[in-house]
């Protein structure tokens, strides 16, 4: 384990001054949810990876993945532009892959319409997205934007479905203690069962 | 800095706190024997300590834990195939060694799978010519196995009597949960197919027990169970232990070696305290190696003296040989009928409810040994990587964005199930594991390089899971997820203790010169000396080894009581 490695756990597990020697004593967890609980409801989240053009360009491409709907809100409603800058920043194997998609992604528009994603209209950015968005039917020189969006796409699935706002869409009616008789009745019925 | 010296002597010294150590330790130490317990880790204890009803969008990674907490940032088990300043090398093949650093160890990560071996597990040389049987019988282990059954708390049924299958020995049983939607479709689909799919045996409680309440169906095992209502060391056998007033834990406590006098008997055991890195030795004229196998065998191999320079017990030479792993992989599958499935709650125990024991002939296959298969499925807890590569899912429209991915997101929630096939490893002297001559760990222990590779054995049992599994999946008008891997590929078979059921490094047997314990599960060379865990296994099974790991353990303290009360020890 890399001392790099072992700082981005705790980090993770929210012990944050190298004075704790804390990694995995009893009552990390806890203390780590009650904190970080505190700390989510006295302040706005800092970005720890993306520059701000960056950040700006992954909100509207979260929100283009994950619109909000008639059932829920949209990606970044649910947070999950925080989700994707805290993760990227955990796993350093992403980094110049997303910093590199995004710049690509600026290029190609820039090349198209002579602007940066997030100044191109909706339209456009449609027009560059239905090129990668589709890798089976993506022509061969998108390939690094069909990677790249592909990526993004996962980043932005768990950004929101994980989150309480896609928790409660999915309808995941568990992790709570309950009793147990097996599935209901309408379910073993649609099943033929 | 001077090593500090334990003034008293203990009777017994076991040095672990999981499955093996905590059965010894309840079972001495109710038979009066004064015991002390050296644990590598912290104290932990699940009904303080667990993250149970935590949301994976309370921490900020959603769930994903990184290299030192590689089943989540929420899993129960302390520990890791990477630990901090741990490391461990690979000669021949690949190997991959997880540790649980915490009390209790990895009872905290096991999925509470407790399968009896059956009689023929004990003996396959005599049915197959391959391996060794091993020095005991199934009915030399069935008494333990029934006062595990009914100490620990298990559900289950009797597999013998609705399969017709003989090695699945019958046991003491709660009731089983009834099963989840998706588990009832595979069986559907087995029944035509023939393959038997029964109730699974757990170790979780669906009735109270001995003072702990029943499951509250949360399917949160891995986390460690606030109400005890699963096993684990610290949950069933570490308490009754304590309540005798003769069990001494002493935590943070990594052993170096077991101390050996003049007269050859083992002393004690040296180990460095990891907070302050204070060197301590303590003294018993009993010592109980259950760090596990691997871990137990490192130990012995470091215990060199004169009298014993290949390493304690080592006078055979097979301290570290035949080390196996079960056979492991998974195949997920799509499945068209569970999508747009009313949502319930399938939480239910932490763990299947369903499985599917072995059943095939080896005389009419190509292969020996066999494997069972673990069901997956449901509408688990969102988290981490949720929809991944939803642009290769089957009849989905290969990936987009905007308002109808959104809506394809939800109608694949749930509509997928796994199977995880587990076998047999045919155990061979050429698996291994030894002291790396160059490599120490922060605390100057010279630590094992393995050496590990899998036999056409097992790499026709893997093809043979493949090809069920995706039969299955076809049979239940589904469509298996990624191409079945090849043969150069061993058909998917994962590395060497990546399963996490490593055994027989050292193993039992009759003859001295080819086994380093007895069948009581002693060294042959140090008669104050045993070991109690997956060490001892002359082979695997197409069962999970930790019920047999506690039977095994129970057996051998029971052997020591009595050798106590006889004054022979």
């Amino acid at each position: 384990m890399s001392e790099l490695s072992r700082r981005r756990m705790l980090k993770v597990l929210g012990t944050a001054p190298a004075a704790a020697a804390v990694s995995f004593q009893p009552g990390t967890v806890q203390a780590y949810l009650a904190e970080r609980a505190q700390a989510a409801a006295a302040t706005p989240y800092a970005r720890r990876f993306f520059t701000e053009h960056e950040f700006a360009t992954v909100m509207v491409l979260a929100d283009m993945i994950i619109p909000r709907d008639d059932r829920s809100g949209s990606a970044t409603d649910s947070g999950a532009h925080e989700f994707i800058d805290y993760i990227v920043a955990e796993q350093p194997e992403r980094q110049t892959r997303i910093r590199g998609g995004l710049a690509w992604l600026d290029a190609e528009c820039l090349r198209r319409f002579d602007r940066r994603f997030v100044d191109c209209a909706d339209a456009e950015r449609r027009q560059v997205l239905d090129d990668i968005a589709w890798p089976a039917k993506a022509r061969p020189e998108m390939s690094h934007g069909v990677r790249f969006f592909s990526e993004m796409r996962d980043l932005v699935a768990t950004g929101f479905w994980s989150s309480r706002m896609g928790v409660e869409d999915l309808g995941y009616m568990g992790n709570r203690p309950t009793t147990w008789e097996g599935p209901p009745r309408e379910v073993l019925e649609k099943l033929g069962l | 800095m001077q090593i500090i010296r334990s003034p008293k002597v203990y009777d017994v010294c076991i040095v672990g706190s999981g499955a093996g150590g905590g059965t010894v330790a309840r079972v001495l130490t109710e038979a009066g024997a004064d015991v002390v317990m050296l644990e590598g880790g912290p104290m932990w204890d699940s009904a303080t300590d667990s993250a149970m009803f935590a949301w994976n969008y309370e921490s900020p990674t959603r769930g994903w834990g990184g290299d030192l907490k590689p089943f989540g940032v929420y899993d129960g088990c302390l520990g890791g195939w990477d630990i901090e300043g741990e490391p461990y090398t690979v000669g021949t093949g690949a190997w991959r060694w997880f540790r649980g650093r915490m009390l209790g160890g990895r009872t905290h990560h096991w999925g509470r799978i407790s399968l009896r071996f059956g009689p023929d597990d004990f003996r396959r040389k005599s049915i197959d010519g391959l391996g060794d049987d091993w020095p005991i019988s199934y009915d030399d282990l069935k008494p333990y196995y029934d006062r595990l059954d009914e100490f620990v708390g298990i559900f289950g049924t009797n597999h013998a009597r609705e399969t017709g299958l003989h090695n699945e020995p019958d046991g003491i049983f709660m009731p089983p949960p009834a099963p989840r939607a998706h588990e009832l479709l595979i069986k559907k689909a087995c029944d035509r197919m023939g393959i038997p799919v029964v109730p699974a045996r757990l170790s979780i409680l669906t009735r109270p027990h001995n003072g702990r309440p029943a499951c509250h169906y949360c399917g949160q095992c891995g986390r460690g169970c606030s109400t005890h209502s699963n096993f684990s060391s610290v949950s069933v056998m570490l308490p009754p232990a304590l309540a005798t007033g003769r069990l001494t834990i002493v935590a943070n406590a990594m052993a170096r070696e077991v101390t050996v006098g003049a007269d050859g008997l083992a002393t004690g055991v040296s180990y460095i305290d990891t907070g302050s890195l204070q060197e301590h030795q303590v003294r018993a004229r009993i010592v109980v190696l259950a760090a596990s196998c691997c871990e137990s065998a490192r130990l012995l191999l470091n215990s060199k003296s004169t009298l014993f320079p290949n390493g304690l017990a080592n006078s055979s030479g097979v301290v570290g040989r035949y080390l196996t792993d079960s056979t492991g992989l998974s195949v997920r599958g799509f499945i068209p009928a569970l999508q747009d499935l009313p949502r319930y709650n399938s939480d239910g125990t932490g763990g299947m409810h369903l499985y599917v024991p072995w059943w095939g002939d080896n005389k009419a296959l190509g292969f020996p040994r066999g494997y069972h298969i673990e069901l997956g499925g449901g509408f688990g807890m969102p988290g981490y990587g949720f929809g991944s590569g939803i642009e290769t899912y089957p009849q989905s429209q290969g990936g987009g964005y905007g308002v109808a991915l959104k809506e394809e997101y939800r109608r694949y929630y749930g509509a997928f199930v796994s199977f995880a096939g587990r076998g047999e490893q045919v155990a061979r002297e050429d698996c291994y594991c030894e002291i790396d001559p160059d490599v120490v760990d922060k605390w100057g222990i010279p630590v094992l390089r393995f050496h590990h590779t899998w036999s056409e054995h097992e790499r026709l049992q893997a093809k043979h899971m493949q090809e069920t599994f995706r039969a299955i999946i076809e049979e239940m008008g589904g469509t298996p997820i990624g191409d079945m891997p090849g043969p150069e590929q061993d058909y998917g078979l994962a590395a060497g203790g990546v399963i996490i059921h490593e055994a027989g490094a050292v193993r039992m047997g009759n003859d001295p010169k080819t086994s380093a314990l007895n069948r009581y599960c002693q060294a042959h060379d140090v008669r104050n000396l045993f070991v109690a865990d997956g060490g001892p296994f002359v082979s695997q099974a197409d069962k999970n080894l930790t019920w047999t790991i506690m039977a095994l353990a129970w057996r051998t303290a029971e052997y020591i009581a009595e050798e106590r009360r006889n004054g022979d020890l």
